[in-house]
């Protein structure tokens, strides 16, 4: 079938969206999983029909479940992450040291190239890797290894690793996003990592340029070119030309530089999307309008996009994972909010309307663009 | 045999209806008893106790003849009419949440 599907992640299950290439008529199928919050599910870019999605519930713990199908069956996989060694501490909220503590999967991120090797960005920050399918894991210690580590502390959310990027030019490269310590970059395959915060400036720590420390939200970047990164941070959107040696500030004239997503258009790499809210303290967006605002400037210079959007009395936000775009001509732009409704864009987010609107609090949002 | 009874999200997970029974080896205990549950149904691995630790789960109860079983030893035999079968042991998901 072509077209596009959506892997949506919600607070009691998971669901699936499809539809053909004009995007204007959708399936709904689901609740996958109902009643377990599924922080997130990905699709592999090598097998489309191959599926990952973390799951969990402060009950039963952590599972992984895994399709072979596009996500109309789905089958149990490894749910056991051991930290490597006697794992130490981090800082916790008072200050002190807390030992590191497996609790949950944010994030899974399946290989460019092979269907059975994933990423998975978990809480306490570390990052995992399977090679057979998600059935084993074995964690890439030399993160949380990292001399500062025991210096890392959580954002409000949790000390989470929520975001990894593979370079596809460079196969050993990634960068990951941990929440609060921020960018860290390894170019071996994830033996050794560098932080890679320099340019960062965040006035809630005590040094506001420090090495780590940083709430970085998402990064993102576009295919073709992965030296230019752009991330949304706690407050501030930034950019890097560097493969994240330095970033700059492009917040320019957004009503407000705090959010969560940012996504890059799928055939102009300049052009970019966030979603501002209001602030740290409320998580609303500005005025009660929701808008997307897009750059085609790579920064700066943004414009808002609010066509078929509410703008009025709206007060849902759009959590870190739940924004993508496909790969279709126009390129089709999502993103899912906290208050259930996922909106869709065909047209790169000049017009949007509402694919559900009646969904649990929305995770995160994957897009399969199907051939 | 022992009969288990699981709370609703485990039995969709091992795709299971109604109680289970499982055959365990020697003296009954709470151990021995999750060891063969998890034997017969590996995607309940992680799901009532850490896989490391086997320390149960803090949400997740042992129940059985009316009496809390959750705080008592791994090893300690399980009530007689639990080792006989006549009676079941419950895995309750605990009310939490608010």
């Amino acid at each position: 079938m072509s077209g596009v599907r959506l892997l949506v992640g919600t607070h009691k299950g998971a669901f699936v969206l499809t539809s053909d290439p004009k995007r204007q008529q959708w399936k709904v199928d689901g609740p996958h999983f109902t009643g377990w919050e599924i922080y997130h599910i990905k699709g592999s870019p090598a097998d489309p029909d191959r599926l990952y999605a973390s799951q969990t519930t402060g009950w039963f713990g952590q599972l992984i479940q895994r399709s072979n199908d596009g996500g109309k069956t789905w089958e149990p996989v490894g749910n056991k992450f051991v930290y490597e060694g006697t794992p130490g501490t981090h800082l916790w909220y008072d200050g002190k040291p807390r030992p590191w503590e497996f609790k949950r999967v944010w994030h899974l991120e399946p290989s460019l190239s092979d269907p059975d090797t994933v990423y998975a960005g978990v809480e306490d920050a570390a990052l995992f890797k399977s090679t057979d399918g998600g059935q084993s894991w074995s964690e890439l210690a030399g993160l949380r290894e990292h001399p500062t580590g025991p210096n890392w502390a959580p954002g409000a959310g949790g000390m989470c690793l929520h975001t990894i990027l593979q370079d596809p030019k460079h196969p050993d490269r990634l960068f990951i996003a941990i929440s609060a310590a921020g960018v860290f970059r390894t170019d071996d395959g994830g033996k050794t990592w560098r932080p890679m915060n320099r340019g960062l400036h965040s006035e809630g720590i005590p040094d506001p340029n420090a090495e780590v420390g940083h709430c970085v939200h998402r990064i993102a970047m576009h295919p073709s070119r992965p030296d230019v990164l752009f991330m949304q941070k706690h407050w501030d959107v930034m950019r890097s030309n560097d493969a994240a040696e330095s970033w700059q500030e492009v917040s320019g004239n957004l009503p407000s530089d705090f959010g969560f997503p940012i996504d890059v258009h799928a055939h102009e790499p300049e052009t970019i999307y966030v979603v501002p809210i209001k602030s740290d303290s409320e998580h609303i967006p500005p005025d009660g309008k929701l808008r997307v605002y897009r750059s085609r400037a790579g920064g700066n210079e943004w414009e808002e996009l609010t066509k078929g959007l509410p703008q009025s009395n709206c007060f849902v936000n759009v959590l870190r994972d739940a924004m993508a775009v496909d790969s279709l001509d126009p390129c089709g732009v999502y993103f899912g909010t906290s208050g259930g409704q996922v909106y869709a864009s065909a047209d790169a987010g000049n017009s949007w309307s509402p694919i559900v609107r009646d969904l649990p609090a929305v995770f995160s949002v994957e897009v399969q663009t199907l051939a | 045999m022992i009969r288990v009874v699981l709370p609703t999200h485990l039995r969709k997970l091992a795709k299971v209806d109604g109680e289970l029974r499982l055959d365990v080896q020697g003296q009954p205990t709470q151990r021995s008893v999750l060891d063969a549950l998890e034997a017969s149904y590996p995607m309940l691995r992680g799901t009532i106790r850490d896989q490391v630790t086997f320390k149960r789960r803090p949400f997740i109860r042992f129940f059985a003849l009316e009496q809390d079983l959750s705080n008592e030893s791994l090893d300690a035999p399980l009530p007689e009419p639990v080792a006989k079968g006549s009676e079941p042991i419950l895995v309750v998901g605990a009310m939490a949440g608010g």
